[in-house]
């Protein structure tokens, strides 16, 4: 703790009440209010909402449309982490060695980040097309075989794809820095043992990496379960059958389409906890999250 | 170091080589079709060379989807969560960091929560106090018998409205309602030396002129690195504005107008998919984003690393 600090005054509480009125109404407030649909229900007649305790979760957690979003959001969530974070890992060890044209790559995989959500779906909406993009190559093999619009599989497969191609940048980012962070001494001293470049990459930088690795699997995790919206909304938008309806899309479309507020506010808060929890996971890797300068 | 490895050169070359092309072939893909013409883009076996309509295309898109007054709004929006946020950020670090108060710790949870809600899991509600802002206070007033109070005593009916769908307050200050660039600054502050802090108060030096003459130009670093996330995360925003603008001829941003291009069977009405002015939209859309972190690579990355963890 600091020393030598000012005196509390007036001046400490207007610097603090911007932040703290912003977050009143845009985060405390939204989130009460997301637990007190969840537990009411609104009267079709207005008139306010009646307390219906567990009801609406009951109604989600029976909803086999629910589980079905739920377990396409792990499959997602689990695909789009290991081929995003698989390919960046690879990438960033070879990337450390630091060859000739090191900036060039570097920016190469960087960039793909500050591409938006939206505009990732709908170029990977063109790719898969099956009459225009390149996989109507397949169709012209077989007609009818390449489909993301009939096929759930096909579907999924292209959610995926579209979502790790755009976590790779993240992950290639922390990684390649982490390797960075790495002092110079601990690889001269693996070159004098007579290590390889590829001994020392799998006995000295990888498990110097563990850290990183366990804190991008949860933020991976996480952004999966809340970024995917803008590539579900314009890949696929939930299709078909609803093999694709991630939890936040589904939520968005209970919500603002079919307006059952207590049926969506019921799922917010189920997804909040899941977030939540993923965090705190992160928390503890954190805290155990080696320095090594 | 000198370490002679040929061939594990030449493959890490070849590693890296097709990370860079898998990475680059959808954005090439998309780039190709945005150059040839209705007909070149839906023949069979498609193009992997250019054409020479990119301009016109380009042209054709920005005219279709009023791209002129959609850009200006974008940046107004991106433009004004970078300046609030950082100063947001800046002023409550500053506070919480070099002011001794009792409720620090609970005031620094506070805001330290919100990081682990992104706003995508908490839409339905926040959508619902952005129709009206004041509603959390009214709604206090009415349980605390405010209302009744004022309203008994002056005769005056309390009703606090402040609608913010459709506007530019309505589109910024929900996003601004997060804590990352604060830590940034919280962590910045933290390793400010106590004697500069002394030396400023020997100096006669107020909070504010240290703020402003002292720390403000030490953090001039971590401003621009908080300013380049910052303006990817704006920029790129699409579910909030999809909800909270309707009137989108007026308020509209250029990423939410991605939605509206999707060349399928609703949008062209069983016509011919336009996919080559599809996909010159979207490279329009995704250059300004990109432009900064290419850049700004080395803030960016700063910012980005230093932010998150």
């Amino acid at each position: 703790m600091r020393r030598a600090y000012f005196k509390f005054s007036w001046i400490a509480a207007v610097l603090l009440a911007p932040q703290l009125l912003i977050i009143f109404v845009f985060f405390y407030w939204p989130s009460a209010q997301a637990l007190y649909w969840a537990f009411t229900l609104e009267q079709p007649w207005g008139g306010g909402n009646t307390w219906v305790g567990f009801e609406n979760f009951r109604n989600v957690l029976s909803d086999d449309y629910y589980w079905g979003s739920v377990r396409v959001s792990v499959i997602y969530a689990l695909a789009t982490t290991a081929l995003a974070m698989g390919m960046a890992l690879i990438l960033a060890l070879f990337a450390d060695r630091q060859l000739a044209g090191y900036r060039a790559y570097r920016i190469g995989l960087i960039w793909p980040y500050a591409v938006a959500a939206p505009a990732v779906g709908l170029s990977f909406q063109f790719v898969f097309n099956p009459g225009a993009g390149i996989f109507s190559y397949l169709n012209t093999l077989a007609p009818g075989i390449w489909d993301p619009s009939v096929y759930p599989s096909q579907a999924i497969a292209s959610i995926v794809i579209a979502g790790a191609w755009k976590q790779v940048a993240y992950s290639f980012i922390f990684f390649l820095a982490a390797l960075q962070a790495i002092p110079r001494s601990l690889n001269e001293a693996a070159v004098m043992d007579g290590a390889r470049p590829l001994r020392r990459m799998i006995d000295l930088q990888l498990p110097l990496l563990t850290p990183t690795f366990f804190f991008l699997l949860v933020i991976n995790i996480t952004d999966s379960f809340t970024d995917s919206f803008g590539i579900v909304d314009t890949l696929t938008g939930g299709g078909p059958f609803r093999s694709t309806d991630l939890m936040v899309y589904k939520i968005y479309t209970d919500g603002f389409r079919s307006l059952d507020y207590s049926g969506a506010a019921a799922q917010s808060i189920i997804l909040m906890l899941l977030v939540m929890a993923l965090t705190f996971v992160q928390f503890r890797y954190i805290e155990r999250r080696v320095h090594y300068t | 170091m000198i370490e002679r490895t040929p061939f594990l050169n030449i493959a890490t070359h070849v590693i890296l080589l097709s990370g860079l092309i898998i990475i680059i072939v959808p954005i090439w893909l998309a780039f190709v079709a945005a150059t040839l013409t209705l007909q070149q883009v839906n023949s069979a076996p498609i193009e992997l060379w250019p054409g020479n309509q990119l301009w016109p295309n380009l042209v054709e898109a920005w005219r279709l989807s009023d791209f002129g007054t959609k850009f200006v709004n974008t940046l107004i929006v991106a433009t004004s969560v970078v300046v609030g946020k950082i100063t947001l950020a800046c002023i409550t670090a500053f506070a919480l960091v070099f002011f001794n108060f009792r409720g620090r710790m609970v005031i620094f949870w506070m805001i330290f929560i919100t990081l682990m809600l992104p706003l995508e899991v908490r839409i339905v509600p926040t959508y619902a106090v952005a129709a009206n802002a004041l509603s959390p206070f009214q709604t206090i007033m009415d349980a605390t018998g405010l209302t009744w109070l004022i309203n008994t005593v002056s005769g005056i009916e309390v009703a606090l409205e402040w609608n913010l769908l459709n506007s530019y307050t309505g589109l910024i200050l929900p996003l601004v309602a997060t804590a990352t660039g604060t830590f940034l600054y919280r962590q910045f502050f933290l390793t400010i030396p106590d004697e500069l802090v002394e030396a400023a108060r020997m100096d006669g030096a107020g909070p504010l002129r240290f703020l402003w003459d002292v720390l403000i130009p030490l953090s001039k670093t971590n401003i621009a690195a908080l300013a380049t996330i910052m303006f990817v995360y704006a920029w790129n925003q699409y579910l909030w504005p999809l909800l909270v603008i309707t009137d989108r001829a007026n308020y509209g941003l250029v990423v939410v107008q991605l939605s509206d291009l999707i060349p399928d069977q609703q949008t062209t009405g069983g016509g011919t998919p336009t996919w080559h002015l599809a996909m010159a939209a979207t490279l329009v859309v995704m250059l300004p984003p990109i432009a900064v972190v290419v850049l700004m690579q080395r803030w960016f990355v700063r910012g980005l690393i230093n932010a998150d963890k």
